[in-house]
């Protein structure tokens, strides 16, 4: 019998050597004489530990973390005996506070299962989605889905039910499901983790919405920065048609739904949803107008389901449990769990999964254990380059789309970049203004020149140069940038700028003065 | 892992090569919307998109130059000169700016001026923030970047 051992193939873990420790493994088991069998699993979300090495004994599975290629012969050693002790012996990973106290509805495989097994997807519960969809036919998949209050968490938090119901209805040739992976915002990685450490999910996710709205064809749209992602579906893709969660006939039904990967170019406007489209056409990835609405008019002119993975990928679930199951987590409007990204300068960074309603301070604080540099925080952007720097006085906040909103802030995606007191929140400011500027798709006037302008201001406040007026200035190119521009790169830019302004005054020379005069 | 081996494998572009070029681009032409896919094959195989490519791309996929030209350009991934044999993209976002991304970078500058094989870019997140600083060297994921870390793994690079 061979010994059994899960090294992530996660890209995070990748990034820090566990391509090196597997191999290493490899190596030693060889002196050794002993036979191997290494699954590379995706990640369990616990980056501080990574590259975490599991062993499988008969009391489950036991972590090594985080392990160097160098320390891979003594690891081996202790995980021979059984998972036996070794200094970076951490027990049961799923006894670790970081993943005992989460919610892992669309996550409750990654990490476990070996990626790109249909096998241990069925056997950990994949494809009873499918199964119930096929068996409930359209009109029950939309108001299942509707009625499970998912909204989506691409960024706007658009109910996912209507996007169903719409294309559904909606009476065309061709119709298309095109899964929003272009994952832009800094902070954030789930779309990624899914894909590569479950992307079966992702799959069946589509398949269903394809089922739902009766599309026959889907787009998986992943940002070039993920090449271990695209990897990974190009190589699920083809098991999944030969497991028929893809092909002519869905999940056993009469129905047909394939997918195709496409790889974006580097522009992080391509995740506006129509400017992914335009690229996905073969131009340039330029903002459209709306109306129409992709539901109407979308991938080359046709009804167009388009959805981040992570609303994909939580409707397997949805299907499986009912509607019930996933609406009874949540809280106000904000229903089921979000998969938060715990990101920057903190101690317990990674992938948590929870119901709405967690706040902030206990995200931070509690759960991440506050700055990995063991300074104070200092300021906490949530939801990407496009959301707010809030301050610890706002940590009250509850992790749900309008109590954000409420404080000038936005969840997105999920990403929380913690940062200590050593941050200058006027050059994150500039930051945003920089970041808009480089970004745009050049169609509005304010946000392509009033971003470069805002950082030349910034660069001027920043010297010292006329602070008060050129504050004055900024909040006016804010105002300017908010009413005169089509999507929500030049719209929201003003959410990370005002804020730092607002919360971090001291930041701004003269803005300091003012309030203390 | 094909396509990670395929970006990875910077150092083997070959020359320009019309025949090649035109071959490699009748293989995607079949898609719908097919110039990304057409650019990034070209991009795999030469490292870049030359001026010659302009006309071919454009007549094969039935579409004006000034389309090529504009899609060409509008994309940070496609060059369109020839790269030097190495690519370092570091992340500049904000996550990477929390864990001392900053700092790195203006090392990393300084280290690779003037340096004639490998280029340094700006990139806005790989998905490796709770592990940054981080970055693409020739295609792979490294993380946990440091001035230490980073000479070693150019190092590797320049032998
Ligand atoms: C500049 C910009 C970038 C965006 N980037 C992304 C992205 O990377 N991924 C994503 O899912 N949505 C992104 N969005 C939101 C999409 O436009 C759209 O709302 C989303 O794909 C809809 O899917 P959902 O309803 O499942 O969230 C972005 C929006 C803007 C304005
Ligand atoms: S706001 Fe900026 S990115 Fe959005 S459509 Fe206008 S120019 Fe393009
Ligand atoms: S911000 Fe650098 S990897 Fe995400």
């Amino acid at each position: 019998m061979s010994l059994r051992l899960y090294v992530p193939g996660d890209a995070a873990a990748v990034a820090v050597g566990a391509d090196e420790v597997a191999a290493a493994l490899d190596a030693a088991a060889a002196v050794r004489n002993v036979a191997l069998d290494i699954v590379r699993n995706g990640s369990r979300g616990v980056f501080e530990l990574e590259t975490l090495v599991e062993v499988e004994t008969a009391a489950g599975r036991i972590g090594y973390g985080p392990i160097d290629p160098g320390e891979a012969p003594a690891l081996l050693d202790a995980a021979l005996l059984d998972g036996g002790t070794h200094p970076k012996r951490i027990g049961r990973p799923e006894d670790l506070p970081f993943l005992a106290r989460q919610t892992r509805l669309t996550f409750a495989r990654c990490g476990i299962t070996d990626p790109l097994s249909i096998g241990d997807y069925r056997r950990h519960g994949g494809l009873t989605g499918l199964e119930r969809a096929v068996a409930l036919g359209p009109s029950a998949i939309v108001e299942a889905v509707t009625s499970s209050g998912l909204r989506g968490r691409g960024g706007a938090g658009f109910p996912t039910g209507i996007k169903l119901r719409t294309v559904a209805e909606a009476v065309a040739p061709q119709k298309y499901v095109v899964c929003n992976a272009d994952e832009g915002d800094s902070g954030t990685f789930a779309d990624r983790m899914i894909m590569e450490g479950d992307p079966f999910l992702l799959i069946e996710g589509m398949a269903i919405a394809g089922l739902a709205v009766g599309a026959t064809r889907g787009f998986i749209y992943v940002r070039s920065e993920y090449p271990h992602a695209i990897a990974a579906l190009e190589r699920a893709i083809p098991t999944a048609r030969a497991a028929g969660l893809l092909g002519r006939r869905v999940g056993g039904s009469e129905r047909a739904f394939d997918v195709e990967v496409r790889v974006g170019a580097g522009a992080y406007v391509c995740g506006e949803e129509t400017a992914l489209l335009e690229s996905l056409e073969g131009r340039r990835g330029q903002v459209r107008a709306k109306p129409p609405l992709p539901a109407h008019q979308g991938l080359f002119g046709q009804p167009t389901v388009i959805n981040n993975v992570l609303s994909l990928a939580a409707i397997p679930f949805i299907l499986a449990e009912g509607a019930d199951a996933y609406c009874d987590y949540g809280m106000g409007r904000s229903r089921g769990t979000m998969p938060i990204q715990l990101a920057g300068n903190i101690r317990n960074g990674g992938l948590f999964e929870t119901a709405f309603g967690v706040t902030l301070g206990e995200l931070v604080e509690d759960i991440g254990g506050g700055a990995r540099s063991g300074r104070p925080v200092k300021a906490v952007q949530v939801g990407g380059p496009l959301g707010a720097y809030f301050p610890p006085t706002l940590f009250d906040t509850p992790f749900d789309y309008e109590a954000f909103a409420a404080r000038d802030g936005l969840i997105g995606h999920g990403g929380v970049v913690v940062f200590d007191d050593t941050v200058d929140l006027a050059r994150q400011a500039r930051f945003a203004m920089e970041f808009c500027a480089i970004e745009s798709c050049g169609k509005c006037t304010p946000c392509r020149i009033g971003s470069v302008r805002g950082a030349e201001v910034l660069d001027r406040i920043i010297s010292g140069e006329a602070v008060e007026a050129n504050i004055a200035l900024v909040e006016d190119l804010c105002h300017t940038l908010r009413l005169g521009s089509l999507c929500a790169l030049g719209g929201f830019t003003p959410f990370p700028v005002l804020s730092a302004l607002k919360h971090f005054p001291e930041d701004f020379g003269a803005y300091k003065m003012n309030a203390a005069e | 892992m094909s396509f990670v081996a395929k970006i990875g494998a910077i150092v083997t572009f070959s020359a320009w090569d019309a025949t090649r070029a035109a071959a490699i681009i009748e293989a995607e032409a079949h898609r719908d919307g097919a110039l990304l896919p057409v650019l990034h094959a070209l991009s795999r195989a030469f490292g870049h998109v030359p001026d010659e490519a302009v006309p071919i791309v454009a007549s094969t996929l039935n579409i004006t130059r000034a389309e090529v030209h504009g899609v060409l350009t509008f994309y940070h991934d496609f060059h369109r000169e020839p790269p030097l044999p190495h690519m370092l993209k570091l992340c500049r976002a904000e996550a990477c700016q929390a864990r001392g991304g900053e700092a790195l970078a203006a090392w990393a500058q300084t280290r690779l001026a003037g340096c004639d094989t490998v280029a340094l870019e700006a990139v806005y997140c790989l998905g490796l923030c709770a592990s940054g600083p981080a970055a693409l060297l020739d295609g792979r994921p490294v993380a946990r970047l440091d001035p230490a870390r980073l000479d070693r793994l150019l190092a590797e690079k320049a032998r």
